[in-house]
């Protein structure tokens, strides 16, 4: 059972380096390379359900080459699979599936290149997730990494695609040295890279100051690729260039991998050896909220369909990052949740888009006004996947909103559910904005922003002119994400279910026991206690009151003009363009700068925090 | 071990990060990221250095010969090749924002703002 771990990362590999070794002969035949793609990701989706539901009852561990650990000290590289990171590598296979469906048709021509990165991006992701060794995580961090700059410069001969793509990879790869420099100073104190070991090895110390400076440097990394405030920048510009069929796979899962590593890296390395001060959640719940609330403005005021959603994904990210940062099983629950709704959610929103792209040909929410009407399909699913990303229930969403706001509540922080309603208000009422102006034609036409205009009017070689009809291949993938979203969400016993996950996941002593020395641990215990997970009429209240209040802010961006208090003529927010975009400059050099600050702060608090 | 080592990484990992942040032009920038990842290089193999000790082949030497720690050179190695991997990609963005373009600057490379 166990040696099944390595096929999830071995098979897309093969299968991507035979695409590539026989591309003269099937170079094209473009249907060939198709299936084989779509059948590999659906193969590695299936094992990866059978390995998620053998972990029920307990971690698994897989030693490569046989090197298990001797005397209760590493030698080899293993995957160490337990119920959450296995469920998270069964929502990427499962996005990578209904992304390469969606191409089937979505592309004129496509290169071979094309399906072989899409699998080698898998690979990284799945071996990500599954990874026990800290310098195994950095290799599958560059893996995934390259595939992803390659795939957003899918269209070199464009100016925002190389652009997108430079900026993408020069930020992601200074926080990964970062995160690298962390895992030596980390190796040099402990002469471990068994996440395991390391773990034991600075567990029971005083934390010194070698040990939170090399935490914060392999946090460097991982919040870069997480998208958070101030490492965000780089998500925006990728997400607006990539292949759409791509952008469903940054934002459902590469972004929140990087969450998922912040949380890995915490609870198997450094919780217990830092003690688990509150100063931790304090530094992590800023920055949580700071990038909800960043992600949620500039959501709220972009015209570019895929760069609103690509803010909509910052946004999110930061409420994760909240979940994550109470430290509390329930938090964690929360979290994990959210990320499922939200993965399925955004990559049918990003695919609703690329039928828009494919059928209008073109993403410029002013030029689309009243445009979709032709589409009504896709004008149902996408307004379904909007009203689920403003927390309807029963999507899955509100479950995940509900527990961390709970869990808040729990620990006497009791804004966190102000924080979440607010933030998702504001993304479910831009979202529902475009529903409602794109394929009903409700409101009047937005006035044009001439930068805007120009940025989404180069969006169209992607496919090569409108098309007449919506291929099937392309409407069913959207369609069937949402109704998953839909059936997680009335899932019974989902809360108990990934709260066992949560607390495993919480439970160092027991991870290390069962990586170092083999020990089966049937009952987990987690620092702060599991919580109770059933659903609340107070959760229910609060996602049906976030969902109403985003839809009526979306009448009102869409008929501002016609409400008596304000006058015609008047740009709200018109003030705030230039600052906006001096923020959010588009440059790389500013972001590194960011970076660097971002750097300074968190290892100023930190350092004095925990000193 | 002396701290020396760790000064020197500290020093190319700012003087790197300073050049990405002010350079106008994107071989130069992409040079800048060679220079940050350079550090992790004298990180690595500076933690597993030994005063002293010899290279870590055992093949004529008694087995209790100190010897510097192959790990980390191991670990240097595969960063190479990351590095490689990386260096290669961006350096075709350049090249094709050059022959399309005509400018190495990011600022004009410029699509997106705000």
């Amino acid at each position: 059972m166990d040696s099944l771990l390595p096929l999830a990362v071995a098979v897309p590999l093969v299968a991507a380096a035979g695409i590539s070794a026989l591309n003269p002969l099937f170079g094209h035949r473009r249907r060939v390379l198709d299936a084989v793609a779509i059948l590999t990701a659906a193969a590695v989706t299936g094992l990866l359900v059978v390995i998620m539901l053998s972990t029920a009852d307990g971690q698994r561990v897989y030693w490569f080459a046989g090197f298990t650990p001797s005397h209760g000290v590493a030698l080899g590289i293993d995957f160490a699979v337990d119920q959450l990171n296995s469920g998270l590598a069964t929502l990427t296979a499962t996005l990578v599936t209904a992304a390469l469906v969606f191409s089937w048709r979505y592309f004129e021509r496509v290169s071979t290149y094309y399906h072989a990165l899409m699998l080698v991006f898998l690979a990284g992701m799945v071996g990500f997730c599954l990874t026990g060794d800290i310098f195994n995580l950095f290799v599958f961090f560059e893996l995934m990494g390259v595939a992803a700059y390659a795939l957003t410069a899918y269209r070199p001969e464009e100016r925002g695609p190389l652009q997108g793509a430079l900026n993408f990879a020069i930020t992601n790869s200074v926080g990964a040295y970062l995160s690298l420099s962390g895992i030596g100073l980390i190796y040099g104190r402990t002469g471990a890279l068994n996440m395991a070991q390391i773990g034991q090895a600075i567990t029971g110390h005083r934390p010194d100051g070698l040990v939170v400076v090399a935490f914060v440097l392999i946090l460097m990394g991982l919040l870069t690729k997480a998208s958070i405030v101030p490492f965000h920048f780089w998500l925006a510009d990728a997400h607006a260039v990539a292949p759409t069929p791509v952008c469903v796979l940054f934002s459902g899962v590469m972004v929140e991998l990087g969450l998922y590593g912040i949380a890995r890296v915490y609870w198997s390395m450094f919780g217990a050896g830092l003690g688990h001060r509150d100063a931790i959640t304090a530094v992590l719940l800023a920055l949580g909220i700071a990038t909800a609330v960043v992600g949620a403005l500039f959501c709220f005021r972009q015209r570019h369909l895929k760069r609103l959603l690509a803010f909509s994904t910052i946004n999110h990210a930061g409420l994760f990052l909240i979940g994550i940062a109470l430290l509390t099983p329930l938090g964690l629950t929360g979290a994990a949740v959210y990320v499922i709704g939200h993965g399925l959610i955004k990559a049918a929103l990003f695919l609703s888009v690329g039928i828009v792209l494919h059928r209008l040909g073109s993403v410029n929410e002013t030029f689309l006004h009243g445009r979709g009407r032709g589409l009504p399909v896709t004008g149902v699913v996408f307004v379904l996947a909007a009203l689920a990303l403003a927390d309807l229930p029963p999507f899955a969403l509100y479950l995940g909103a509900g527990w961390i706001g709970q869990s808040g509540d729990a620990r006497e922080l009791h804004w966190i559910t102000a924080v979440i309603m607010t933030t998702s208000v504001l993304v479910g009422a831009a979202v529902l904005r475009v529903a409602g102006g794109v394929f009903y034609g409700l409101g009047d036409p937005p006035s044009e922003d001439p930068q805007m205009a120009e940025e989404a009017s180069e969006e169209t070689s992607e496919t090569d002119e409108a098309k007449s009809r919506t291929p099937l291949s392309m409407i069913v993938p959207p369609a069937v994400l949402v109704a998953a979203a839909l059936a997680v969400g009335l899932l019974p016993q989902l809360g108990d279910l990934v709260q066992d996950g949560a607390v495993r996941f919480q439970d160092q002593a027991a991870y290390n026991a069962t990586v170092l020395v083999g020990a089966h641990i049937a009952h987990p215990t987690a620092l702060l206690g599991p919580e109770d997970t059933s659903v609340t009429t107070t959760d229910v209240v609060t996602g049906v009151g976030t969902a109403v209040a985003s839809l009526v802010l979306a009448l009102m961006a869409l008929y501002w003009r016609r409400l008596p208090v304000l006058r015609r003529g008047f740009e709200p927010g018109a003030g705030l363009v230039r600052p906006i975009r001096r923020f959010q400059s588009g440059v790389v050099n500013d972001y590194v700068t960011w970076m660097v600050v971002g750097l300074a702060c968190i290892g100023g608090a930190l350092a004095f925090a925990i000193r | 071990m002396s701290i020396f080592p760790f000064v020197v990484v500290a020093w190319v990992c700012a003087v790197g990060l300073y050049g990405i942040i002010t350079s106008r032009h994107l071989v130069h920038q992409i040079v800048c990221l060679i220079v940050v990842q350079s550090s992790t290089y004298i990180l690595l193999l500076g933690v597993g250095y030994k005063t002293g000790a010899v290279a870590p082949y055992f093949y004529d030497i008694p087995l209790n010969t100190p010897a510097v720690d192959p790990v980390v050179q191991a670990l240097a190695l595969t960063d190479v090749v990351v590095e490689a991997a990386v260096t290669a990609l961006l350096l075709a963005f350049a090249v094709q924002a050059h022959k399309r373009f005509g400018t190495l600057d990011p600022e004009e490379l410029r699509q997106f703002q705000g």
